[in-house]
């Protein structure tokens, strides 16, 4: 059906749906964002979906707030294309209704109404089947045989939402035994439980966003959603290990780069020295915890001057350049 | 340059001795350390200042819980153990569960028959713990709870994790109007004809509304869902209520606000939303504390000349040890003059906010000790 995808990027993410989650401002939408670029490359097609509502795709790009709509938002190389959506509830429970009930004037009566709120706001199992529904429809969807997109990625919810955010059968059990919405809770939970799907965890060298991360694919694996990689956000270049240091090498160091040898300068150098040290032990033993999850951990350098399009590059060259281990 | 502004320091030993200062609550976007600044002014007052305090506290990191003894989430305050309680002082520490205290808002509200219906409603336990907002209503809600009892001199309150500082003030209201929206007064009077009804129009696209939920969601959805209304129909009021109290207490002297941000760019422009909102609904702000902080301990010696100094080492071959120390002064000295323009931001905007910086530690706090260092590093820094 799909060109066959070939070398690096086919080992290292081969799903086709991508649901890149993390805690709250770990670096989700800015990695999900290099992912689709970096997917596109080589003349591909991807879709990076967004539905939290929050325009953080636009705002990343620096666009107008996007529409409920597919559009190109960048290229990428080699001919690739990256095209964006925003998926908002209401606008995908109004396209469901008049897809099997032909509302009409009704439809936007009871918008007006903020009935379509209401209903997806007291039950948000059934925004999520909205929300993952059409995650589904634009995965699998083909025109001429040929799939749309060789990849979608979805900034999804953080961790602390995203077991019952993919577990809509449940969810919607809840609440509906039967009906065209149990249905379609089936379709998108049997996309959600094969291999086409990875969720990929973005965290950074902190306690609670590690913390997160472990039980989030605690929770995942548990439901059986297969995860994909750990993805490392803001991972900073460790300088050389420095050593145990003496305060008297430091003075005799400084003295060799002709620097002030107060006893200020020492004790604060030296105290500079000691925090650097607690932070890359406290940094390596939270790789050994992310390590030990036995899943592909990935590391995405901090760019210093923030996330520009250049930066979106760089993360999406490194997201490809990532050897396995 | 407005880097050279220089805020009014805040002075926190003088709000958490103040005997007028009844309720302090810790704000600020995702992340910025609002549950830790809490909980350290919470064990500060208590230890320094001889106040019964009990602090308010929601998700917690896991080894902060159990440090403050918190390893059930139960709604009670609990003492917390190994807090020096010179004079009068004590601590006390909960953590919020938001299921419970929605149900003992309901129990409050109604008879015990009606409040079991209620409690067995799927929508009920949907919203009760999944609604956004939900977790907010109740933080005030419990504060109003905490502050009538009148056990405390002070309470400290955290405030739920969310992207925006301001959901703390607008998710009550929100959840206030949706409880007694218009959507709950036509499901309790279900439309049977439209036509002469005033709400001719309204009626008549409900009753569509209804058929199509029908249709797709089942007809049990709709029982369990007006049954859900009704039996929130007699409380209605008892809601609005109760949020409009706790914002008055949110209003008055007693109360002090602290603006809790990172110097980073997001975390600082969410504080200038906040003060700003603050101001605008006659709240008490006290002051901002700007946290994690990266500070050089060699003042003296820039990023750019420790650089050079490095690579002039690198060339003699030796003091490689010195070399390294001098390039990670010089990666902290940068990222501090960063943070200072970052921060430089909101003195421009409110030059009389009070402001203290509280110094990044090498390692997450999680303890008792870790606590008291970051009480005393807002205090004296
Ligand atoms: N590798 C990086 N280097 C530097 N800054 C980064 C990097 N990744 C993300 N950021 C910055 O961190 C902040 C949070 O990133 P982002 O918005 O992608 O996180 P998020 O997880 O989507 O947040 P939210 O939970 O609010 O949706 C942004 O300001 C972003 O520019
Ligand atoms: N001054 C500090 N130095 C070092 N680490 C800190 C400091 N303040 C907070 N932390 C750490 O930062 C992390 C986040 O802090 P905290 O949980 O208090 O933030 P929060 O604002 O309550 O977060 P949330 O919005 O998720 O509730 C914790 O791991 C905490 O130990
Ligand atoms: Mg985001
Ligand atoms: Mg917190």
């Amino acid at each position: 059906m799909t060109r066959p995808a070939t070398g690096r990027r086919a080992d290292l993410w081969p799903a086709r749906l991508h649901i890149v989650t993390g805690k709250g401002g770990t670096g989700k939408t800015t990695v999900a964002a290099a992912l689709a670029l970096a997917l596109a490359a080589g003349g591909r097609r991807t879709l990076l979906v967004e539905v939290e509502g929050r325009q953080g795709v636009a705002q990343l790009f620096g666009t107008p707030p996007l529409p409920y709509e597919e559009r190109r938002i960048t290229g990428a190389a080699g001919g690739g294309e990256v095209k964006v959506l925003a998926i908002d509830a209401e606008e995908a429970l109004l396209e469901y209704l008049e897809m099997f009930y032909r509302l009409g004037a009704a439809g936007r009566a009871l918008r007006r109404l903020g009935a379509i709120d209401f209903a997806t706001t007291i039950a948000p199992g059934l925004r999520d089947v909205l929300l993952t529904g059409k995650v589904k429809e634009s995965t699998t969807r083909t025109h001429n045989g040929h799939r749309v997109y060789d990849a979608v990625v979805l900034d999804a919810p953080p961790t602390g939402r995203i077991g019952r955010f993919l577990n809509v059968t449940a969810e919607t059990a809840k609440l509906a035994k039967v009906g065209p919405i149990k249905t379609q809770s089936d379709g998108v939970q049997a996309l959600l439980r094969s291999p086409m799907t990875a969720v990929h965890v973005v965290t950074l060298l902190e306690e609670m966003p590690v913390q997160e991360t472990v039980d989030a694919i605690d929770e995942l694996t548990r439901l059986r959603i297969p995860v994909g990689q750990v993805i490392v956000n803001e991972a900073q270049t460790p300088l050389a290990a420095v050593g145990k240091v003496t305060q008297a090498e430091l003075r005799r160091g400084l003295t060799a780069a002709g620097l002030p040898t107060d006893k200020a300068t020492v004790t604060g150098l030296y105290a500079e020295v000691r925090d650097h040290r607690t932070r890359q032990e406290l940094e390596d033993s939270l790789r050994g915890d992310l390590a030990e999850l036995g899943r592909p951990v990935l590391e995405l350098p901090l760019l210093s001057g923030g996330v520009d399009r250049a930066g979106l590059d760089l993360l999406a060259a490194a997201l490809l350049a990532a050897p396995t281990p | 340059m407005s880097s050279d502004l220089h805020p009014p320091r805040l002075d926190v030993d003088r709000i958490l001795s103040d005997p007028g200062v009844r309720i302090v609550v810790c704000c600020g976007s995702g992340g910025v350390g609002k549950t830790t600044t809490a909980a350290a002014l919470a064990l500060r007052a208590a230890e320094q200042h001889g106040r019964r305090t009990v602090v308010l506290t929601i998700d917690p990191a896991r080894r902060l819980a159990q440090s403050l003894g918190l390893t059930e989430l139960d709604n009670t305050p609990r003492p917390v153990k190994g807090v020096s309680e010179g004079g009068d002082g004590s601590l006390h520490a909960m953590m919020l569960d938001m299921k419970r205290t929605f149900d003992e808002v309901v129990l409050a509200h109604t008879d015990p028959a009606k409040a079991a219906e209620i409690f067995a409603n799927p929508f009920y336990q949907a919203m009760s713990s999944t609604f956004s907002g939900t977790q907010e209503y109740m933080a005030m809600e419990k504060l109003g709870h905490l502050h009538a009892q009148g056990e405390w001199d002070l309470i400290v309150v955290d405030t739920p994790p969310s992207r925006s500082a301001l959901d703390f003030l607008d998710a009550p209201a929100r959840l206030g109007r949706f409880l007694d929206g218009k959507m709950l007064r036509l499901l309790l009077a279900p439309a049977r004809a439209g036509g002469r009804s005033v709400f001719g129009l309204v009626t008549a696209s409900f009753g569509v509304f209804s058929r199509v939920v029908q249709k797709v969601l089942g007809a049990q959805l709709l029982t369990d869902l007006s049954g859900f209304v009704a039996a929130l129909d007699s409380m209605f009021g008892g809601f609005r209520q109760r949020a409009e109290q706790t914002f008055q207490i949110l209003q008055a002297d007693e109360t002090a606000f602290l603006v809790v941000a990172t110097p980073e760019p997001d975390a600082v422009r969410e504080a200038s939303y906040f003060a700003r909102r603050l101001g605008e609904e006659r709240m008490p702000l006290a002051g901002l504390v700007v946290n994690r902080v990266h500070r050089s301990q060699v003042p003296g010696l820039g990023a750019d000349a420790s650089l050079a100094a490095a690579a002039g080492l690198d060339e003699s071959g030796e003091q490689a040890p010195t070399a390294e120390a001098l390039r990670i002064h010089a990666s902290l000295a940068a990222l501090a003059d960063r943070e200072r323009a970052v921060t430089a931001g909101f003195s421009a905007e409110f030059p009389h906010v009070p402001t203290v910086a509280v110094t990044a530690q090498p390692a997450d706090v999680h303890d008792i000790d870790g606590l008291r260092t970051i009480g005393a590093a807002i205090s004296q820094p």
